[in-house]
């Protein structure tokens, strides 16, 4: 619809109007939410000279004045004016390699880029479903996990590496993408299986969950390093890193559980019955009707046991495998370097930051995007 | 039967037909006693209506036809199937059976036409085109085919109500049950959610109204049934169900409900 010019306003009531000028834009938005009243003027400007304070030296610091390449540590404080006035990116990026991969095999590095590269492709029709080709391009998402395991493992005409050489954003990666991808799943058969009539499911996942909920995780990991082998059949050896992941998803489905029994509960009755009264079984009720809503509502849930699932990984570094805060903390050992624990660790929590902050926002884009209750959205 | 309201239409072949049987039904929650020995036929094409007091099983009644609510003890024989607890047999007697109920229960993250189609593609494993057609006629039956793709809650409740009767109609089913169809209504909707049901009749649909218009049920019904505490009180033909209700419970109820 086009503004209406004044002529036509007069004579043509019903047609629509747009709000009054001053109304919209950005002086009205400046005026509503930073100056509104003298207390609100106040708390900005009080804002505004806090950032003043800090952001300026920060910038100072961590850019401007920062080194960027050096051979060592007493090499990086003789570029500045003075010792150790400013950040030493330096470390960080010779360290690089070993920060994302580990001790993975120089000459094998592009499998790793490879899957990385193939993730990102995996990625796109999960995350959006106006891809084209969507079904196609979702069995390749579903067959990633296969191809990625060999391509980093090896096998089946590759080298083979060993497990134990992946580390840092690698590590990290793995662990994260494989304990998110698997405990929605399972999260959501252990929720059904807890609501479930069937009182032996029923108590099965509730000992599942509850118990694997009341333990630490880093108890778990050490279950998994050390005492498992003694549970499974004398001669099967299983590897650290299997076990590991499977410890982690554990943990994360159990969470992720009683996120979904959450929005089950959310789900009116009525939803259920109306799809049973037309003649849909169980499972199609579940597939078509609870389960798109119960997503849904649960969404701020789930991403919350994503986030966390995902910042839990670094307690791997306790059971001795060198995630990328491991790895980080593993290179302040090196003496022509130490003493520039500050920029490892800010190099770590960008990243962190990064993949929690992307996986947020996407959350938000959803909720946006599934709401159908708002009668005025642009479709 | 006696005093069809209906008698100006031609009766439909299969009229006459029982499509619903009812034998010494009961049913408990628990040890609440909800229905007494419910005895009921249904024939082809008969409306029937009840009423009664909140409580008193109407709902419970008609949410047994279709297995929503298990019955304990007795018979319930739809279109020649028993309702045991055979799922199967489950799911065939409530494809036939379309149910409207009081708070609509429409799918809220699907369009209106995505609401109409999926049973249909689901169940009865219907090609999405030929689905979609039928659900714009229905939709076009029941006057708004416009806000087909809208979302359910972008729509008034006597329009969501309206697209949860086509939604049931997409089916095809041969009988249609009405749970208090009007009771989560504003005034003013209830009148265009009783005339698609008035319309709906007069196609020679089966259908059985829990309901407390008594002005549908004067129009439309062939049968009236009142219940009070699980029990079928009082059965009649709409003209001497109103005019001359033999029980007393029927009366004093008659009385409070046309005193609004």
């Amino acid at each position: 619809m086009t503004a209406s010019t004044d002529s036509t306003k007069q004579s043509n009531a019903s047609e629509v109007m747009l709000p009054p000028r001053g109304e919209t834009g950005i002086v009205l938005w400046l005026r509503k939410n930073l100056f509104a009243t003298p207390a609100d003027t106040v708390l900005t400007l009080v804002c505004i000279y806090i950032l003043y304070l800090f952001v300026p030296g920060l910038v100072q610091w961590g850019i401007i004045d920062a080194v960027w390449s050096a051979s060592g540590r007493v090499d990086c404080w003789e570029q500045m004016e003075e010792p150790n006035s400013a950040a030493c990116w330096a470390f960080v990026s010779t360290r690089l390699q070993l920060l994302t991969y580990g001790f993975y095999p120089e000459e094998y590095i592009w499998r790793v880029n490879l899957s990385f590269v193939l993730f990102l492709i995996a990625l796109v029709p999960i995350l959006w479903d106006n891809t084209p080709r969507r079904p196609l391009a979702l069995l390749y998402s579903a067959l990633f996990p296969f191809i990625a395991t060999w391509l980093v493992f090896g096998g089946l005409g590759l080298d083979p590496v060993e497990t134990k050489k992946i580390g840092g954003i690698a590590l990290t990666l793995l662990i994260g993408v494989t304990g998110i991808a698997f405990s929605l799943p399972i999260g959501i058969m252990l929720a059904l299986g807890r609501t479930s009539k069937l009182p032996v499911l029923k108590m099965l996942s509730v000992i599942f969950i509850e118990f694997i909920r009341g333990v630490p995780l880093i108890a778990l990991l050490f279950i998994a390093s050390t005492m498992l082998n003694y549970f499974l059949p004398p001669g099967t050896t299983f590897d650290l890193l299997v076990r590991v992941l499977i410890m982690v998803t554990f943990f994360a489905s159990a969470y992720m559980a009683e996120v979904i029994r959450g929005g089950l509960a959310g789900i009116p009755k009525g939803q259920i019955e109306a799809a049973q009264a037309s003649g849909l079984t169980y499972w199609k009720t579940t597939y078509l009707i609870v389960m798109p809503q119960v997503l849904k509502i649960s969404i701020p849930g789930i991403v919350n046991t994503f986030i966390g699932l995902f910042k839990d990984t670094t307690l791997v570094l306790i059971i001795g495998m060198f995630d990328v805060l491991g790895m980080g903390r593993s290179s302040l050992a090196d003496p022509n370097w130490n003493g520039l624990a500050r920029e490892v660790y800010i190099f770590v929590a960008i990243f962190f930051f990064i993949c929690c902050y992307g996986m947020s926002y996407y959350s938000a884009y959803l909720e946006r995007k599934l709401d159908t209750e708002n009668k005025f959205q642009k479709k | 039967m006696a005093g069809n309201k209906m008698a100006g239409k031609p009766n439909k072949s299969s009229q006459g037909e029982t499509v619903i049987r009812i034998e010494a039904m009961h049913k408990w929650f628990g040890n609440f006693h909800a229905l007494k020995n419910i005895d009921l036929t249904v024939k082809s094409g008969e409306k029937i209506v009840i009423c009664g007091p909140s409580g008193s099983g109407k709902s419970t009644l008609i949410r047994c036809i279709n297995r929503l609510e298990e019955h304990q003890k007795g018979v319930i024989n739809v279109h020649g199937t028993d309702l045991t607890s055979d799922l199967k047999d489950i799911e065939t007697i409530r494809s036939e059976v379309g149910m409207v109920f009081q708070s609509f229960n429409l799918f809220p993250h699907l369009t209106i036409l995505e609401n109409c189609v999926l049973a249909p593609i689901w169940v009865r494993k219907m090609p999405r085109k030929e689905a979609e057609e039928i659900a714009m006629q229905y939709l076009e039956r029941v006057r708004i085919p416009e806000q087909a793709l809208k979302y359910p809650g972008q729509l008034s409740g006597g329009q969501q109500q309206r697209v949860a009767i086509a939604r049931a109609l997409c089916m095809r089913p041969r009988i249609m049950l009405f749970d208090e169809p009007t009771s989560a209504l504003d005034p003013e909707m209830i009148k265009e959610v009783l005339e698609t049901m008035i319309s709906l009749a007069e196609d020679g649909m089966t259908m059985i109204v829990v309901t407390h218009e008594m002005g549908f049920a004067r129009k439309v019904a062939n049968r009236v049934i009142f219940m009070d505490a699980g029990e079928i009180v009082e059965e009649n033909d709409p003209e001497t169900f109103f005019n001359k209700p033999k029980s007393k419970r029927t009366k004093l109820f008659l009385s409070q409900i046309l005193n609004d």
